[in-house]
């Protein structure tokens, strides 16, 4: 199957129920998507497909075929993403194992909602965990890479 | 193969953050800039080549390295788990030497004891090392100064070495470090306790904002934690692990784990002996070349089980063996005066009982290793909390001396305590001896939920007398709970050293004391977890101050500073003690001081605006605990949210840890042990039936969620001068009973079990 991964066409030949999510890690060694729960309950794995949120452990590889996955090696060229920016301003991770799929899950939301309030703010992201709890800071941090107010600590 | 620098200098420099040598000790990763195909990955860069192994230069400890260039090396010995040390400890060592941090590269220590304790648990890393490494920093800036002071025939007092060079301010000359490296290295090594530090106000780094490290390479999901490690070669196992401690395989089938595409060998583990310690539990692994196929493999496996001793273990019948245990007096372990006779004669008695679950770690990233055998030789790369017992595991599981096992430290996706036990780094090398190959070892959620070194669970009974004023003249704590030392021994309560966290440490101005430890044994594995069995007590004696405030119809405030009483050291013979074990530093150095108490209790009572603690349909709650030497006070507010949901609105927390060095992580530190702390009032519980545990992942296993996140959490840390406390647990204790006492004082229901939500709605 062929499918675009950050701008580059792969062909993989793998068990189509493969999740997405170890296609990526185990097959292109791509290791910024992370394994939380496998049941789409945490919000670790998230990638974009065609731009949208999705949970790579549920996510059939198939499922990609002939579309295009960006992951967090792939949300900008430099690692300049303005949440990725703002997340290093405001000393957003502690561990930091949950961060990648918070941000990419961030990412879709200011692609379709630029200005977001806390409730949309809460609600895209309730399906990340992170268990260091940096929640506030994390709300903090899309505000200011959005550029609304209530982004200062 | 060289290490590679994660991030992007142009995004750095950008963001203002003055740090070049950022994640570089961190085996930058291969996996994300050179993707396999075509061929396997190669092997990372350790994690440490020790210092000494590196270019020439001045090594005068295992710590510091300065080139020939003056590029300086420190290695940061501890784990970095989010609490982030290594935007800490190598930053105070840089500081104390006088290096400009844009010429710093860090390396992570692999374990080893040349390293002293690595051991990164008990929020011990500051305060357990923070006068060594400072002494690691300042032997070097010695040597650096006395080989320029002979250079230009001046008192080596005359000199001062900042900004990566040394200066004499007369005469206006300087040199820098690399032009001194030669000449210093030719010099003997003076003792660490010869060396002088600086004066704290010449150190930038204490109580700073200071950047996080690694921050860049978190964002851009360049940091290899445990979980992200590929060697040539390798096969991912997943274990079928017995479902009860202490469980054996009877008989199994592998032949339809074998059929599965991309599984190659299925190898029995032996299972475990009691006492259970740090060892696998054994079972059945299958190794695949993908972690998918792995797992399909074992739910393909067919395994006939025996149950053993602990198969009758339930939880509701366990709860009700420890109220039974908490109704008689226990073993004495903390008295002062009479409290039985007190409570006797007492005008009034109040008394309660509490309960707090077992509970689970669920770090983001379950347990994972990585191990490759080479002859006699083992070397393994883990996400350990310390590096240095695992070391110890694999050399006693694979027979083979410790010598012989090299530990590399990677990037922890979160800890807890869990990480503490190497028992999936064991599992991975005995696989891979087995298996002939490398072999990274996955624990599934699932996995990790069942078989966890869970937090114990707590009964406790409290008993308050007051006499006919109303003034408190006896407390009895009975607390019941299978302590940690059950892993190693036989166990049927616990100890002294058990009850410091919280009950023998506590400041009473009651002139009859009792603490007694009751019955209660264990039927699980029970280890560390962020602040162990000071979450329960905390909970206990947070949540009964709260009721003996209330059955005096006075503000809790007042109660909280008339049961600590005066600001004062407390002697062991006022403790009613006779020794303290005091996280193992000695009184002397951090006494049990009643008036630190009461000041967070006041900073966080005036930050919070207590004095209208209920309006506007909120409702505030107050606690209060000492812990690994640091002193937390924590107000929160409540609400109703929809449905009459018990919402958590906004938290103050008052921190005194003494010196802090990283202002912004030690407050980093305190909001997720709010969040942390939420998670255990709300929502987690472990449960047991049938000896197996019931939850699995996060569905049933709750933890909080950003929408639950208080609208604000607001952190003042109290400047102080006393040596450093701990940082990483003390603030999770205090958070579960505020918001059980604000619950309280919102809807007059006194809920004395956790999680709060399976009493109400949360």
């Amino acid at each position: 199957m062929k499918f675009r991964v950050n701008g580059v066409e792969r062909e993989l030949e793998v068990d189509p129920e493969m999740p997405l999510l170890w296609a990526l890690r185990d097959v292109l060694g791509l290791t910024g998507t992370k394994y939380g729960c496998g049941q789409a309950l945490c919000g670790a794995c998230t990638v974009h497909l065609d731009g949208q949120v999705v949970r790579s452990c549920v996510t059939p590889v198939a499922r990609a075929e002939g579309r295009a996955v960006t992951t967090i090696e792939g949300l900008s060229a430099a690692g300049d993403h303005p949440l990725q920016r703002a997340w290093c301003e405001l000393g957003v991770p502690q561990c930091g194992f949950c961060q990648a799929g918070q941000i990419m899950t961030a990412a879709a939301l200011l692609a379709t909602t630029p200005q977001p309030s806390d409730a949309e703010i809460e609600r895209s992201l309730a399906g990340n965990l992170c268990r260091c709890g940096t929640y506030t800071r994390i709300r903090m941090a899309v505000k200011r890479a959005a550029g609304v107010a209530g982004s200062e600590p | 193969m060289s290490t590679r620098l994660v991030a992007r200098r142009s995004f750095l420099a950008g963001l203002g953050i003055g740090v070049g040598g950022l994640g570089l000790g961190f085996f930058a990763g291969e996996s994300h800039a050179v993707e396999p195909e075509g061929g396997p990955p190669k092997p990372p860069t350790t994690s440490s080549q020790r210092v000494e192994s590196l270019a020439p230069g001045l090594n005068p400890n295992v710590f510091v390295h300065i080139g020939l260039d003056g590029a300086v090396t420190i290695v940061c010995q501890r784990s970095e788990m989010g609490q982030g040390i290594r935007s800490s400890l190598p930053v105070l060592i840089a500081d104390e030497l006088g290096a400009d941090m844009a010429r710093v590269k860090i390396l992570q220590a692999d374990g080893h004891p040349d390293y002293g304790d690595q051991n990164t648990d008990g929020s011990n890393s500051i305060r357990g090392i923070y006068e060594d490494m400072r002494r690691a920093g300042a032997t070097p800036r010695t040597m650096l100064i006395t080989a320029a002071a002979r250079r230009w025939k001046v008192e080596p007092a005359s000199c001062t070495a900042r900004e990566h060079q040394v200066m004499h301010e007369k005469s206006g000359r300087s040199l820098g470090f690399g032009e001194l490296v030669a000449e210093a290295a030719l010099l003997p090594v003076p003792a660490p306790h010869e060396v002088t530090l600086r004066p704290r106000e010449e150190l930038r780094t204490i109580a700073g904002h200071l950047p996080l490290i690694d921050g860049p390479a978190y964002v851009t999901g360049a940091a290899i934690f445990g979980a992200d490690i590929r060697l040539p070669g390798m096969l991912t196992a997943v274990i079928a692990r017995p479902g009860v401690v202490g469980g054996k395989v009877v008989r199994y089938d592998a032949s339809r784990a074998l059929a599965v595409p991309g599984v190659r060998q299925v190898v029995e583990l032996p299972a475990a002996e009691h006492p259970w310690a740090f060892k696998p539990l054994g079972g059945i692994a299958v190794l695949a070349d993908t972690t998918w196929a792995a797992m399909r493999g074992r739910a393909a496996l067919e395994i006939t089980w025996a149950p053993g001793d602990n198969a009758s273990h339930d939880s509701e019948s366990y709860r009700r063996q420890l109220q039974a245990a908490l109704a008689e007096p226990g073993t004495v372990l903390r008295k002062l005066g009479d409290a039985d006779a007190a409570l006797a004669s007492a005008a009034r008695v109040i008394e309660a009982e509490y309960y707090v679950p077992h509970l689970a770690h669920v770090s983001m990233e379950p347990p994972v290793a990585v191990a490759r055998i080479d002859g006699e030789r083992c070397e393994v790369w883990a996400p350990s909390q310390h590096p240095q017992s695992a070391r110890t595991e694999v050399a006693k599981a694979l027979e083979i001396s410790e010598d012989n096992v090299t530990v590399h430290v990677t990037f922890l996706g979160g800890g807890f305590g869990r990480k503490s036990k190497a028992d999936f780094i064991s599992e991975a090398a005995l696989l891979a001896k087995a298996a002939g190959v490398p072999v990274r070892v996955q624990w599934t959620r699932e996995d990790d939920v069942r078989h966890d070194y869970f937090n114990t669970v707590s009964g406790q009974r409290l008993s308050a007398g007051l006499d006919a004023q109303g003034k408190l003249v006896a407390w009895r704590h009975r607390t019941a709970f299978p302590p940690i030392s059950s892993l190693f021994k036989e166990s049927d309560r616990p100890e002294a050293d058990d009850l410091q966290q919280g009950v023998l440490d506590l400041a009473l101005a009651i002139p009859n004391v009792s603490a007694e430890a009751c019955e209660a044994r264990a039927h699980v594995r029970v280890g560390w977890l962020r602040s162990v069995y000071n979450i329960f007590h905390a909970f206990a004696i947070g949540s009964f101050i709260d009721e003996v405030a209330h059955a005096r119809e006075e503000d809790p405030r007042t109660t909280w500073l008339e049961v600590l009483g005066p600001p004062r050291y407390m002697t062991l013979k006022q403790l009613g003690i006779e020794e303290l074990k005091n996280y193992g530093q000695p009184l002397e150095k951090h006494p049990v001081d009643a008036g630190r108490l009461r000041h967070v209790i006041e900073r966080v009572t005036a930050l919070s605006g207590w004095d209208t603690r209920k309006q506007d349909g909120k409702a505030m709650g107050l606690a209060a605990h000492r812990s690994f030497l640091s002193y937390v006070a924590v107000v929160a507010a409540v609400k109703q949210g929809p449905g009459g949901k018990l919402v958590v609105d906004e938290v103050w927390l008052v921190v005194d840890a003494g010196i802090v060095i990283n202002t912004d992580r030690v407050r980093s530190q305190m909001e997720g042990a709010v969040i942390f702390g939420m998670s255990i009032a709300l929502h987690s519980a472990i449960t047991l039936k049938g000896g197996a545990v019931e939850q699995s992942n996060f569905h049933d296993y709750r933890v909080t969620r950003i929408g639950e996140a208080p609208r604000k959490i607001h952190v003042e840390i109290v400047e102080s001068d006393r040596p450093p406390g701990g940082v990483g647990e003390p603030g999770v204790p205090p958070v579960a009973p505020a918001i059980a006492n604000a619950l309280f004082a919102l809807t007059g229901k006194r809920v004395r079990e956790l999680p709060l939500g399976r009493t109400v709605v949360v």
